[in-house]
């Protein structure tokens, strides 16, 4: 069994039956970070240092998208050779009020998007070795008629 | 209103894909600059350099670089890095030191040589760097960005893809004559449209190449002006303008926006706020601007751009772009130059060559693709990380 790591230490939660970003929030005036920011509330009129962990709203209306038909540079690392193109997702959070970037599930091309559609997070692997699974989130649609 | 400084002199190396040192294309332009202002370069008495970050140690240092590569003459020296708005800020760094009264004479040098195909981060594992995680986690481009931004407008407004070639189309015949300019070639909407996807729903031909390029500007006093010309080119306003939090479009290099949970958003977007600054500082309006030179990184992001630089309302490029108002002849023509689409970006020249295609247009000197009676521009950018870059000059 490899050992899971997320992507990037404490972005996020890589139980798989509870996937979830994780940002901070100001105990002061309640401004949301992700990624995380733990030195000081980036609210100019606030400037606490009271920075919780939060997690953040695993769904999330579809503002924009677009694709990488051609592989990234490094340090981006592809998945297959030859590469194959994937869809990126902008996510618009309600309560949170922020849009955040994530990759589309593989299988879920441009063409099958739609902006305000419904979103929700998930996990996949970004990168693997003999013995570490690197986990990141992807945001996936939500399938008509599943339940929130 | 902010007291005026005179560009005395502005000049550029051609942009192409030469693959020699930066350094040589900014010490063309210096050249030309101060050839064209009719002083020596031992006049100068200080140089703002623009940074690159792609060519080593010399080119975070451009100012002293250029200033050694022209013989050392002295002169106080500065090197800003903005991003795509460096030119800018160096700019910036020579009108504030001449208004300050600390010097009358400048020189602004930017130049880049840059490598083929996307721009990446610099090398080395940076676990902390936004720039570097964004390419690592999401694999995202500059492109990435564009695309968002473009799929977005067309949600919004009913942009289409043809309307993105078809400001392709115009740029490439704004530049056909621009001996600068890197392609100069006419293009089609079918070209354009027939070209490979690159960061859906933009292809490759509504995409800016990188290139390597130099421009510089001779700055100085009103006073200083006076003695060589009678009527200069004036910068009447500068922004340097950073967002207000919470910013809620999506930037280079981040993962998200800010949140406006517990703050509402600002009355006016960043993207509204740059020239919106210089308009202000100006006491200029937009309605008094016949002439822009914007940052066409993407056909689509040029659309933007006429919104936020006040040409027409939220929602209203198409049309502007449909009626030929931003074309060489219509009301108010925009990137005359060619723009990016015909230059490709040369990051720390870019924003200064702006300024160098408006003065020569404010001055008559831009020959087949004058401006006819252009008294007022502006040139609108943006520099990763929150660089506000515009510059209103007026003659």
């Amino acid at each position: 069994m490899k050992t899971r790591v997320p992507a990037v230490n404490g972005w996020l939660n890589i139980d798989p039956a509870h996937p979830r970003l994780i940002g901070t929030k100001c105990s002061n005036c309640g401004s949301v970070f992700f990624p995380r920011e733990t030195t000081r509330c980036r609210n100019p009129r606030c400037g606490s240092s009271a920075l919780v962990e939060t997690e953040l709203s695993p769904r999330g209306k579809l503002w924009s998208y677009t694709g990488a038909e051609y592989q990234p540079p490094e340090p981006y690392v592809p998945r297959t050779s030859p590469f194959q193109p994937f869809a990126i997702a902008a996510v618009e959070l309600a309560a949170e009020k922020m849009v955040i970037l994530g990759q589309v599930v593989e299988g879920v091309k441009v063409g099958d998007l739609k902006i305000g559609q419904e979103m929700e997070l998930t996990l996949d692997t970004l990168l693997e070795d003999d013995e570490t699974e690197t986990i990141t989130w992807k945001w996936k649609p939500v399938a008509a008629g599943s339940q929130a | 209103m902010v007291q005026e400084v005179a560009i005395l002199g502005v000049g550029m190396h051609p942009w192409g894909k030469w693959g020699r040192n930066f350094v040589e294309y900014g010490v063309k332009a210096a050249e030309d600059a101060l050839k064209d202002a009719g002083i020596a370069w031992t006049d100068v008495q200080y140089v703002a350099g623009g940074d690159t970050i792609r060519n080593g140690y010399p080119g975070y240092v451009a100012g002293a670089t250029f200033a050694q590569a022209l013989g050392w003459n002295g002169a106080r020296v500065s090197s800003s890095y903005g991003a795509c708005a460096s030119g800018t800020q160096a700019i910036e760094a020579a009108r504030t030191r001449i208004l300050a009264g600390l010097c009358d004479v400048a020189l602004v040098v930017g130049a880049d040589t840059t490598p083929k195909g996307f721009l990446a981060p610099n090398k080395g594992t940076r676990g902390d760097d936004p720039d570097w995680l964004r390419f690592r986690v999401l694999g995202a481009t500059n492109t990435t960005y564009f695309g968002l931004y473009a799929r977005r407008r067309m949600a919004l407004y009913g942009a289409t893809s043809e309307d993105f070639a078809q400001v392709k189309v115009k740029n490439a015949k704004h530049g056909l004559t621009n001996p600068y300019a890197r392609y100069r070639k006419e293009v089609t909407a079918e070209e354009v449209l027939s070209s490979a996807m690159v960061a859906n729903p933009l292809r490759l031909l509504d995409i800016c190449a990188t290139s390597d390029g130099g421009a510089a500007l001779v700055l100085c006093s009103m006073e200083f002006a006076r003695k060589h010309t009678a009527n200069p080119v004036r910068i009447a306003a500068i922004s340097t303008v950073t967002p207000v939090y919470p910013s809620n479009v999506i930037e280079m290099p981040n993962f998200s926006t800010d949140s406006a949970a517990a703050v509402p958003l600002p009355a006016i977007p960043f993207r509204d706020s740059i020239a919106h600054a210089a308009y202000e500082e100006a006491g200029i309006g937009p309605d008094e601007v016949n002439i822009a030179e914007v940052y066409d990184l993407s056909t689509a992001l040029e659309l933007d751009w006429y919104e936020n630089i006040g040409l027409c309302p939220a929602g209203g490029a198409e049309k502007m772009l449909r009626d030929g108002d931003t074309t060489i002849g219509g009301r108010v023509p925009v990137n005359a130059s060619g723009g990016l689409a015909c230059f490709g970006e040369a990051v720390p020249a870019q924003a200064i060559a702006q300024v160098c295609e408006l003065t020569w247009h404010l001055r008559g000197q831009a020959g087949a693709r004058q401006v006819a009676g252009a008294k007022v521009g502006i040139t609108a950018n943006q520099g990763l990380f929150g660089h506000g870059s515009s510059v209103l000059v007026k003659r």
